[in-house]
């Protein structure tokens, strides 16, 4: 590393595989700001990374308070970087709060960075402590315990600067950040031009920053900290140019990117819910880029809207979770029933009703897949990391359109607020999917809305082409003619025909391939967003010498054609979810005779690799 | 980026005929539905609109059946959502023309919130609430506009539910046209339609509509020849609001109570130039809404005819505005600069 330079004479330098680190403070305290700062200078370090902001779910939960508590944990290295971490190898800890409800996820042995400005006796009564944990000699036994008194040290880096002591208290989370960054060896100079371009419009907030952040750069230099600094090795990414993305990120800019690839316009219908608002969000930004938002009313209009817009032409897409997915149950039928395109995206947060709104969870397949009043398929795939949201929503849209139906995508939340490199695709890396519509009369003279082509798929035309003016509506219709019908027989037909069209769509489905030997002791299989999680137990188990496969499943309808088969070359299949068991549970139904063994969390959060690791472990010895 | 690339055309001449589906309508006999879907398609030919670019929205009910009639574009959508389909749509492809055909139940009860929040938004769709103040396809319930203490199915020992007054309902939430016919008065009918399909902005007509099975009679106190022309008011614009048989009867604004009141020309010095002049073109709303609140006073006639009707930009205008100005603004980018537009690196 190009930087080894500035490393001081009495610290050691360690090379270490990859480290993942927690920020954790007040709410206030600027957490998330710091650890996606650091990420940005990891990024530039060339190390692969994930992250995953843990934010309390009220905006302002009463200072110093265990509710108020904000995180951001970022795992950067050379390679194995799958998910954010099991477990901070670095806790720095703002406050005795922060302290308190992160130090159990320490790594033993790891190192626990205090702000011992914050241990006050105010700070400390509200943490529930009685006497100051730091006194417990257990600490500095188990941990590396540096402690430092960022705010006394802000302050004296700040020392007549003329401003308030609230200013010069918010800018303590730069000392933190300086310090991570002598830490781990990062050029300060990037930072230091980073603080002058955000704080652009206030150069005296942009001048004290870089003063405490440079204070906590130097502070890692000259103080005995008993700790050396860190190499961490650049990665072996794709060349190529890269930026980090959330998964919600992602699947904005895939939307807009569908909108260039299909050469039409994509219509977003949405309504604020945690954790799927930032879709809605980033895509008012691309109005120039063929994205139409509107906020509407209520989870039922935006998913109207979008119908409506797909009606006269427009790839019409609604953002939303749970509940919200819920409240548009029936309008889906409808997208079912007129056969009409349409992309919901469902990001997953922990339920029923209200439930964790900003916790991760699985828990909404089955819903995806049959919650809707009668006969209504559909087909349903799954992102499996942040980057790959992108991707994900433009596969989306494509089915959508090309098999005239509507399409669920399941992210989650730890896809949505979680973040990776990106790397942007190359000019024509994307295929485009050009979209047409029915411009001619079909059948005899006339234009019949039902008459299907070899595939099932009906024709598409839209409002403003003469001649093919008709009506769709959520009435049984006439096989053919798209007229209200009643008759019995029809209606079989019909239903039958909607799902034969959906099961179709598995051409457009690949076979899945097994990360590992095709034939094993055990299978991991596994869907949505535990794909880090779950590669990265596969590893540490092939390591260990055991015979495991893992099949990651992006399509959950149509499932993959190969994947009964696949299952059939392991003595052992492990469905690991963030749910209570309901891939397992389907999988027992598509493909009797199959009983997977189930490795279910569901406590807000990603499986961790090492647990998931020895579960494994323990079912096959 | 709208998703046709139409060239403007010739317009044919059409003719009510080629407004009609060919479909036979399955309403009841005698149900005011006819006249209204007849006035709505001797209308078309003339409103300067391609028959393609005319849409129909529904959502569930009686009246909703109205776009399987029509030999236009069509959706017949779900329970009190029409707005929400027809603001989506009118929002894509703002050069279409929009129109929703609802009920007093589907707009005002389960479709309450859609129907508030299209007429704030201005969309330019033309909503026909046909309001028979009943549930007609569950065969005969309460409905939003229902009187206070109507024995239906489901109120067998009278209402206790305080009706909505839909104009007022739809002045409050900041619809630009306002309006109300009667099914039966055709041409009167036919003049408010003609003033909804120049409009641009979101449009509200009630339209009282008789329902011949469920709630025979429920505007008999309003067009029964005998008491007519006490009962209706007919503002027309520019003229002084006057009624009754002789024409007499007038509308004035009493400046000391702050309430409209019924006065007699030639009756107490009363002459012509105290009665209310009608202005739907007012800004504000006031005015409009004592209008549109007076059917619910006892000893006052009904207003028919247009409350308001003002110029304000519409929804799809204001957005496709501020597309152009960020368009202006960011300039032409290939996928790739679009995509790149964040903190990047390169991996060599």
């Amino acid at each position: 590393m190009s930087t080894q330079q500035t490393t001081s004479k009495k610290s050691s330098v360690e090379q270490v595989e990859s480290v993942t680190i927690r920020f954790v403070g007040d709410s206030g305290d600027g957490m998330q700001l710091t650890g996606s700062e650091f990420t940005k200078a990891s990024a530039l370090a060339g190390n692969d990374l994930a992250t995953f902001p843990d934010f309390p779910a009220e905006i302002r939960a009463p200072a110093g308070s265990l509710a108020g508590v904000s995180g951001y944990q970022v795992h950067f290295g050379g390679k194995g970087v799958y998910t954010p971490g099991d477990q901070p190898d670095v806790l720095v800890a703002m406050n005795p709060a922060a302290f308190k409800t992160s130090l159990p996820d320490l790594r033993h042995g790891g190192m626990l960075v205090v702000n011992t400005g914050a241990f006050t006796e105010g700070n400390l009564e509200k943490a529930g402590f009685k006497e100051n944990p730091l006194n417990d000699p257990a600490l500095k036994q188990n941990y590396r315990l540096v402690q430092v008194d960022m705010n006394k040290l802000a302050e004296a880096a700040l020392e007549g600067s003329g401003l308030s002591s609230k200013d010069v208290a918010r800018t303590k989370n730069y000392f933190a950040l300086g310090l991570m960054y002598w830490l781990y060896n990062r050029p300060p100079e990037h930072q230091i031009e980073s603080i002058g371009k955000k704080f652009a419009k206030k150069p005296q907030y942009a001048d004290a920053n870089v003063k405490v952040f440079k204070a906590g750069y130097a502070f890692g230099e000259t103080a005995e900290l008993g700790v050396g600094q860190y190499a961490v090795p650049a990665a072996k990414l794709k060349p190529g140019v890269y930026r980090n993305v959330t998964g919600n990120q992602a699947t904005a800019i895939g939307l807009a990117a569908v909108a260039r690839l299909s050469g039409r316009q994509v219509f977003l219908g949405s309504y604020p819910i945690t954790p799927a608002t930032e879709i809605l969000q980033e895509c008012s930004y691309f109005k120039d880029q063929g994205v139409v938002t509107h906020q509407a009313e209520d989870e039922i209009a935006g998913i109207g809207s979008a119908i409506g817009a797909s009606f006269g032409g427009a790839l019409g897409c609604t953002s939303t979770s749970g509940p919200g997915l819920a409240l548009k149950s029936e309008m889906i039928g409808l997208a079912v029933i007129t056969e009409l395109p349409l992309v919901v995206v469902n990001v997953q947060r922990g339920g029923p009703s209200t439930g964790m709104p900003t916790k991760t969870e699985q828990s909404d397949l089955l819903f995806a897949l049959f919650g809707r009043h009668g006969e209504a398929p559909l087909p349903v795939l799954a992102a499996r990391s942040p980057g790959d949201c992108f991707y994900s929503a433009i596969e989306a849209m494509r089915i959508a359109t090309k098999w005239m139906t509507p399409v669920v995508l399941l992210t989650d939340g730890y896809l949505g607020f979680g973040s990776e490199p990106f790397r942007i695709p190359e000019d024509g890396e994307l295929k485009p999917f050009p979209v047409k519509y029915q411009t001619a009369l079909n059948y005899s003279g006339q234009f019949m809305p039902y008459l299907r082509d070899e595939k099932l798929i009906r024709p598409w035309a839209i409002p403003g082409t003469p001649g093919l003016e008709h009506r769709v509506g959520g009435l049984e219709k006439d096989s053919l003619t798209g007229m209200v019908s009643y008759d019995g027989m029809n209606h079989e037909k019909m239903v039958k025909t909607r799902a034969q069209k959906v099961a179709n769509v598995v051409e457009d489905v690949p076979d899945v391939v097994v990360d590992g030997p095709s034939t094993g002791d055990l299978l991991l299989l596994s869907w949505g967003g535990t794909y880090g999680s779950v590669r990265g137990a596969t590893e540490m188990l092939r390591v260990q010498g055991k015979k495991v496969g893992h099949v990651h499943l992006r399509w959950l309808n149509p499932l993959p054609r190969n994947l009964g088969a696949v299952v059939k070359g392991f003595k052992k299949v492990l469905v690991p979810e963030v749910n209570d068991g309901q891939l397992a549970f389907y999988l027992r139904a598509k493909f009797p005779g199959l009983d997977p063994l189930q490795y279910n969390r569901i406590n807000g959060k990603a499986i961790k690799i090492a647990e998931l690791a020895a579960k494994v472990s323990e079912i096959i010895g | 980026m709208s998703p046709t690339n139409g060239q403007q055309k010739a317009l044919p001449t059409y003719t009510k005929k080629d407004f009609e589906s060919g479909i036979d309508p399955r309403w009841c006999p005698g149900c005011g539905d006819f006249s209204i879907i007849n006035q709505v398609q001797k209308l078309l030919p003339s409103v300067g609109v391609a028959r393609e670019n005319i849409v129909f929205v529904s959502g569930i009910g009686c009246s909703s059946r109205f776009p399987y009639y029509m030999n236009n574009y069509g959706m017949h959508t779900l329970h009190g959502r029409a707005p929400t389909f027809a603001t989506g749509l009118k929002l894509s492809r703002p050069e279409l023309q929009l129109w929703v055909v609802t009920g007093d139940g589907d707009a005002l009860a389960i479709g309450g919130n859609h129907f508030i929040h299209t007429m704030r938004r201005n969309v330019d769709i033309k909503m026909l609430m046909f309001n028979n103040r009943i549930y007609g396809l569950t065969k005969g319930q309460v409905s939003p506009t229902s009187e206070l203490g109507k024995k239906t199915k489901t109120t067998p020992h009278g209402s206790a539910d305080y009706p909505f007054n839909p104009p007022a309902l739809a002045l409050g939430a900041g619809a630009t046209f306002v309006a109300r016919t009667v099914d039966i008065e055709g041409q009167h009918m036919a003049g408010v339609l003609k003033g909804a399909s120049e409009h641009k902005g979101s449009t509200y007509i009630e339209i009282y509509q008789n329902c011949p099975v469920f709630n025979d009679g429920a505007y008999v106190f309003l067009t029964e020849k005998s008491v007519k022309a006490d009962a209706l008011l007919r503002m027309e614009e520019g003229k002084p609001l006057l009624f009754g048989k002789d024409g007499k009867k007038g509308i004035r604004f009493n400046a000391e109570t702050a309430e409209l009141e019924v006065v007699t020309v030639g009756e107490k010095g009363v002459t012509e130039k105290d009665v209310l002049v009608h202005n739907p073109k007012r800004d504000d709303p006031t005015i409009a809404f004592m209008l549109a609140n007076l059917s619910t006073r006892p000893g006052f006639p009904t207003p028919i005819g247009v409350f308001r009707d003002v110029k304000r930009p519409t929804y799809e205008e204001l957005y496709w505005d501020l597309v152009k100005q960020v368009k202006a603004k960011k300039g032409e980018t290939s996928l790739r600069k679009f995509l790149s537009d964040a903190d990047t690196w390169t991996v060599s």
